[in-house]
């Protein structure tokens, strides 16, 4: 399996957004609006602490992705956006899946595809278990598949995190405004 | 010296240059209120409606090009601008909303007039703010204006909790806005103005098409000087009116649904269209898949989001209109088109004979008022106009010379924007006469603003064109739905009853002979001044290109021989 993972309907877009209150919203705002499909959209903090990073994984049949880059970075707190779909790129989602193991076989049988798979019991219980993988997100719909017929009870999946190879790195060297007045003008408090 | 929040916001605007600004009190912004009173260089007023004060301070933005104020109060004085918020977004308005809030603590807590405003503004503001902090409010001014007037304008708001008005301290304003995200000016590639600049040399039947981006980026010389440099003929949108002389010889008039037919031929049979500063809405383009079919297309456009938008295009730049066209036009060589010009000319002929204008009936015919305004008032006035039949009226009748002298709702399409948008923008240009064109429908959306001109004693003059119908749903009735007047036909009061009791001079006119005097009755009056024109009930406007048609689909006015 190689790392390209370039499916035709499907658009990968990464972007560095401020991290404070309500850029989130902002940008489920406006991919509502527009009405523009969203597969997976993850966000985290990044090694900077005032940017998160976003991956949106968008249907890409209602809107061209130049359109939805074009206005991503419409938004006043969007600082770098990048449609990373025609480039090589690592992706991945994280599953965890609790299947039952209430008998020996069925235990056999997930440790046996957790072997198959880039997948380990992290919780290991007599009547249930929690297998976590951490792959591309084809590879986890094999393993589920794969564990459905011993049966699955509960599952939770992170969604797509993805990053260029190589040298195209999505940075910013963006430093954040201080925001306040000089110290020595700091204004009384008092609350109502 | 320490400052209040609330003088805070008032210093803010007066290093913002803001002289005027249009609001309604309340609990939440009270303390920004009473710091006005150490603020007399600015001039606050008080509208009836806080949709009105949107509308004003939209009116006076586009009047002037510099940021329009509004100001209202938590809640439901909130809730009443975005309406006037939504109708600066699509129309690309710069101004800015400053809100009260409910105190920092009492957020989230159902309070007492406190709404989530900036969630409900977020789809119809350019930007929104909730100031957390005093120490914030500086840096949030300065960024709101500064997002409202550059790039693609449009509007901001700032909610400010009432206890950070109430809050102190030493008052600071930045120099500069630091803003990652924010990119207000693409800069255009010199390969794209290249392979525009040859596209226009060898165009063969050429057409630009000219809109709002003009005057918002101050291209109108520029847009000349191609024109006239590669004989290009013009077609304005709506927005676009004033962005070229409409009596200059290569200006043919509105394109669009309710265009001029001779615009709507030349667009559907050009080989290259040239569009700058226009968004090819559906209300331009018609049916999209058959629009321009045989057209090249260059689309310049601020707004990077708008290329291939709606039309995919052979060049788009995303960049300043007046900054590009500079770097397109010494690559163009003169031209002209003659062949092209002299079909434009037929059409235009066409449609001259079917005019309405030509045409003599007892009753008073809207285009006719319209067209008399245009000559009693020299064709110079500012008119602001509301949205119907009227608006497309004026655009057809009321040819204009200068940039921002029409003043519409296009984008959204708000009636109720005419009457106090005219208002903000007598405020803007006081030595200017305007005049807020009306229909009876969308007047009464917003007449309580009548209190507001006669309290500010402001000089405009409100002609009412009274067909006693929401006259466009009515003609889409008679056209689409075999005349069922399902809710158009209108109760109205006694307008000019109606201008008694506000006290304001007023006059109705039911005949042709009475426009002169009307119109020297307007302007003799120093004050609102208030005009009913009772016209024909059942006028349709033409041409008309029915939604979703092909662009040179029109139904036409008949030829007058065709007649019965």
């Amino acid at each position: 399996m190689s790392e390209q993972d370039n499916t035709p309907k499907k658009h990968t877009i990464i972007a560095l957004v401020e991290n404070r209150p309500g850029v989130l919203n902002r940008v489920v705002s406006l991919f509502r609006r527009r009405n523009y499909n969203v597969d997976s959209l993850t966000v985290g903090r990044t090694h900077r602490s005032h940017l998160s990073r976003m991956t949106i994984v968008v249907d890409a049949l209602k809107a061209p992705p130049k359109q939805i880059v074009a206005n991503l970075y419409k938004l006043v707190n969007v600082v770098e956006v990048r449609e990373i779909s025609e480039d090589l790129y690592v992706s991945r989602d994280l599953a965890l899946i609790k299947v039952r193991t209430d008998d020996a076989s069925s235990y056999n049988l997930v440790t046996e595809i957790c072997e198959r798979f880039p997948a380990r019991l992290v919780d290991i219980g007599t009547k249930v278990s929690i297998v976590e993988c951490t792959a591309r997100a084809e590879v986890i719909e094999e393993l589920i598949d794969a564990l459905r017929p011993i049966g699955i009870v509960e599952m939770v999946r992170t969604g797509i995190v993805a990053m260029g190879r190589g040298v195209r790195i999505l940075d910013s060297d963006y430093q954040p405004q201080v925001r306040a007045a000089p110290a020595a003008l700091n204004g009384e408090r008092y609350s109502v | 010296m320490l400052l209040s929040g609330g003088e805070i916001v008032m210093e803010c605007l007066l290093k913002e240059g803001v002289n005027v600004i249009f609001g309604y009190p309340g609990g939440a912004i009270l303390p920004t209120y009473d710091a006005m009173t150490k603020y007399p260089q600015i001039h606050h007023v008080l509208v009836r409606h806080e949709q009105g004060a949107a509308h004003m301070a939209d009116g006076y933005a586009r009047a002037t090009g510099r940021v329009g104020v509004a100001i209202a109060t938590s809640g439901p004085g909130a809730t009443n601008l975005v309406t006037g918020l939504a109708t600066a977004m699509m129309d690309s308005s710069p101004i800015v909303c400053i809100t009260g809030q409910v105190a920092r603590g009492s957020i989230g807590t159902d309070a007492f007039q406190e709404t989530d405003v900036t969630g409900v503004t977020l789809p119809v503001t350019k930007h929104n703010f909730l100031v957390d902090s005093i120490e914030e409010l500086p840096y949030v001014m300065k960024e709101a204006f500064y997002i409202a007037r550059t790039g693609r304008q449009g509007p901001v708001l700032v909610d400010i909790p009432k206890d950070v008005q109430i809050e102190k301290m030493e008052f600071f304003y930045p120099d500069e806005v630091h803003l990652a995200g924010y990119r207000p000016a693409a800069q255009a590639d010199e390969t794209d103005v290249t392979s525009a600049a040859a596209m226009i040399q060898q165009a063969q039947q050429p057409i630009i098409l000219a809109g709002h981006g003009i005057m918002l980026s101050g291209a109108m010389q520029e847009l000349r000087e191609l024109a006239e440099l590669a004989g290009i003929p013009v077609a304005l949108t709506l927005l676009g009116k004033g962005a070229m002389p409409e009596s200059h010889p290569l200006v043919i008039g509105m394109m669009g649904m309710h265009g001029v037919a001779a615009a709507n031929h030349a667009i559907q049979n050009a080989d290259l269209l040239i569009a700058l500063g226009m968004r090819f809405d559906d209300r331009v383009t018609g049916n999209l898949k058959t629009y321009a079919k045989n057209a090249r297309k260059i689309h310049i456009d601020i707004d990077p989001s708008e290329i291939n938008k709606n039309v995919p295009v052979d060049v788009g730049i995303a960049g300043d209109l007046k900054t590009v066209l500079r770097q397109i036009i010494p690559k163009v060589e003169q031209t002209n088109h003659p062949q092209w010009v002299a079909q434009i000319r037929d059409w235009q002929e066409d449609s001259s004979e079917r005019d309405i204008i030509n045409t003599h009936s007892g009753g008073l015919i809207a285009a006719q008022v319209i067209n008399d305004l245009w000559k009693f008032t020299g064709g110079d006035a500012v008119t602001v106009t509301d949205v119907g039949q009227h608006q497309m009226i004026e655009a057809q009748y009321y040819p204009h010379q200068r940039p921002a002298t029409m003043l519409t709702s296009g984008g959204l399409g708000t009636m109720g924007f005419g009457f106090p948008a005219a208002i903000g923008a007598k405020f803007g240009r006081p030595e200017e006469e305007v005049w807020a064109i009306v229909g009876d429908g969308g007047f009464q959306m917003t007449m309580a603003e009548l209190a507001t001109a006669v309290q500010e004693k402001v000089d405009i003059n409100i002609a009412i064109v009274n067909n006693g119908f929401l006259g466009m749903v009515r003609q889409w009735q008679e056209i689409f739905y075999e005349k069922r007047y399902q809710s158009t036909p209108m109760f109205n009061p006694d307008f000019c009853k109606l201008a008694d009791a506000y006290g304001i001079p007023n006059m109705r006119v039911s005949e042709r002979s009475q426009m002169a005097a009307a119109v020297e009755f307007a302007r003799s009056i120093k004050g609102p001044v208030l005009i009913e024109f009772v016209v024909e009930k059942e006028e349709m406007v033409y041409p008309m290109v029915p939604a979703g048609a092909d662009l040179d689909n029109m139904i036409r006015r008949p030829k007058p021989e065709q007649k019965g």
